[in-house]
């Protein structure tokens, strides 16, 4: 039974479209409900719903074989997971936003307010840039707005948010999309079946 | 007194059996202090897993460290006799801090060659391996890569240093994808490095397609591992034996064979080695040196072995009870192989199959669960 953790949520819809595309259709994944766990044991799968940050985890702790989580994820947390395949799908970009009129002085530590407090580093430490990282769990656009910090560093999507709050993206830093991700253990034993499925979904991708 | 194996632990039944396996090829057991100089280790820094070593200072005012690993400390206390091979397994603590910042003890146990490393040598190390991993379970595998084959393949390709780490992460990672973009920002031909990440799998399998990879700089890594896998075939072990070139090592220690080995249940790696002649180098020895480390404290994440009682025989006595009677009971019933708990009152939380109570008149069978 090969286990899978999808992320909850529109992407993981998507995601689980592809999963069924590949061969492994769980039908009773589409009935209303709050049931998280759900199982087709003729296409030998069994699927999970679980919180898109979480995926990781799941993944490299082997609760689950695979599971798909975006790349910000896995650059924030670096799981000891293998990266299969790139989905090509929930694609943006991390980025460094600022209010419009922003000028940065080189002279000074840059203040950074991030969800992402990892992926900020180590981008900052590669360009030699002192900063002081605020880390934050929601609504990072206020902080420059409020004076809390000088620059944002977050998800972009559309940059919708962005410009309604006054700011702008001045750099980006890493773009970002799904990846299919393999429990480094699960995979050694599990290789047919998950070697089949990263087959399929390569195959099926360009019909997203 | 005869020790049942019942009574021992899954990593207890590991650390005997393994021992007396590594004693039969002529391995000696390596004991070592639980403290080093900090110096040791900060040389060495990135060659530990967790860079947080836990230090204190003695009394003679030195820093020391509560030991985070064991290869540096048999190294520094091995003579340096390139001439022959020291064999030395060791079944130690280690102390290293967690993700979370705890500290954590840690059971190790593996062991090291070090002297004239040569293709018999190596391949005695991964049958021992092999052999420790079957001795825990039938169902493993054992991840084989050449840090030889692997080198030269960036070299070639002619990646910045940034680009090296960024290639050899993606192949620790199967990327295949990372691996083509990250040659792409730099015009690299990436066709031999995504190779490398496709090409894995049974030993019989892959040595055939091999020659994908293959180029002049690679070739003796290339035969040396054809060699020695076809040697490991004799053992018996099928395609547990795996050549996979995801098993990655840091550069500046390791240099030939790396490999990993997998238990089915076990969420990440039971097994780490390598080939470390440059890390011998860097710390001034002109020998060479293999060895491994079996991760025991992970056999805890296997299904428990839980027994259906804790004992098997709860035995009640009263305050006034005659002892005489009472050790006599007890003497009998643990001679018939029976664990006993001799108890005033029925304890809590304890499951057993039997409950008896010491009365004049003799032994009262008050419960019978089994």
């Amino acid at each position: 039974m090969l286990n899978v953790a999808l992320p909850k949520g529109r992407l993981g819809e998507k995601v689980y479209e592809m999963f069924e595309k590949a061969g492994f259709a769980c039908p009773s994944i589409r009935e209303a409900g709050r049931k998280l766990i759900f199982e087709n044991p003729e296409c030998g799968v069994r699927y999970f719903w679980v919180k898109p940050s979480d995926v990781a985890i799941y993944v490299e702790r082997g609760a689950a074989d695979v599971g798909v989580a975006g790349k910000d994820i896995l650059l924030e947390y670096e799981p000891d997971v293998y990266e299969l395949l790139d989905l090509d799908i929930g694609k943006c970009r991390m980025a460094v936003a600022a209010m419009r009129d922003f000028r940065d002085d080189p002279r000074r530590t840059l203040r950074v307010a991030t969800k992402f407090t990892n992926i900020t580093k180590n981008y900052y430490a590669s360009r030699g840039r002192d900063i002081d990282i605020i880390h934050l769990n929601g609504s990072i656009e206020i902080a420059p707005i409020l004076g809390l910090s000088d620059v944002i560093a977050d998800i972009v999507e559309t940059g919708s948010t962005l410009k309604e709050n006054n700011l702008e993206v001045i750099e980006t830093i890493v773009p970002i999309s799904a990846r299919l991700i393999a429990n480094k253990a699960g995979f050694k034993f599990k290789s047919a079946q998950i070697e089949a499925l990263t087959a399929a979904m390569g195959r099926n991708g360009g019909e997203k | 007194m005869q020790i049942s194996s019942a009574v021992l632990k899954k990593d207890e039944k590991a650390i005997f059996g393994l021992r007396e396996l590594y004693q039969k090829y002529g391995y000696s057991q390596f004991k070592m202090s639980k403290f080093e100089p900090y110096d040791l280790y900060v040389r060495n820094k990135d060659f530990l897993i967790s860079e947080n070593v836990i230090t204190f200072t003695d009394a003679g005012g030195r820093l020391m460290a509560l030991k985070p690993d064991v290869t540096l400390s048999i190294i520094k206390n091995t003579p340096d006799a390139p001439e022959f091979v020291q064999k030395v397994y060791y079944n130690e603590n280690v102390y290293r801090t967690g993700a979370d910042g705890t500290y954590k003890e840690i059971m190790q146990l593996g062991l090291e060659c070090i002297g004239q490393v040569d293709a018999y040598c190596i391949s005695e190390v991964l049958m021992l391996a092999a052999e420790s991993l079957a001795f825990i379970s039938e169902d493993f595998v054992l991840d084989i890569s050449h840090m030889g084959i692997v080198s030269p393949l960036l070299d070639e390709a002619g990646a910045s240093p940034a680009a090296r780490t960024e290639i050899l992460k993606c192949i620790g990672e199967k990327n295949a994808h990372g691996v083509a973009a990250a040659c792409a920002a730099e015009g690299l031909d990436s066709t031999k490095l995504c190779a490398l990440v496709t090409t894995y799998g049974a030993a019989a399998d892959v040595l055939p397609k091999l020659d994908v990879i293959r180029t002049e700089g690679n070739a003796a890594a290339m035969d040396e591992l054809s060699l020695v896998l076809k040697t490991l075939e004799k053992c018996g072990f099928g395609d547990r034996i795996r050549i996979d070139f995801s098993v990655i090592c840091d550069m500046n220690y390791y240099n030939g064979f790396v490999f990993r080995g997998f238990i089915q249940g076990l969420a990440a790696g039971i097994l780490s080695g390598g080939q470390y002649d440059t890390l011998m180098a860097r710390m001034g020895k002109k020998a060479g040196a293999i060895g491994f480390a079996l991760y025991l404290d992970m056999l805890e994440q296997l299904s428990p072995e839980t027994p259906d009682y804790d004992v098997d025989t709860v035995l009640l006595y009263d305050e006034g009870a005659d002892m005489r009677a009472l050790t006599e009971t007890i003497g009998l019933l643990t001679a018939n192989g029976k664990r006993v708990m001799a108890q005033r009152s029925v304890p809590e939380k304890i499951r057993y199959r039997q409950l008896l109570k010491l009365q004049e008149r003799g032994v009262e069978i008050l419960e019978n669960n089994a």
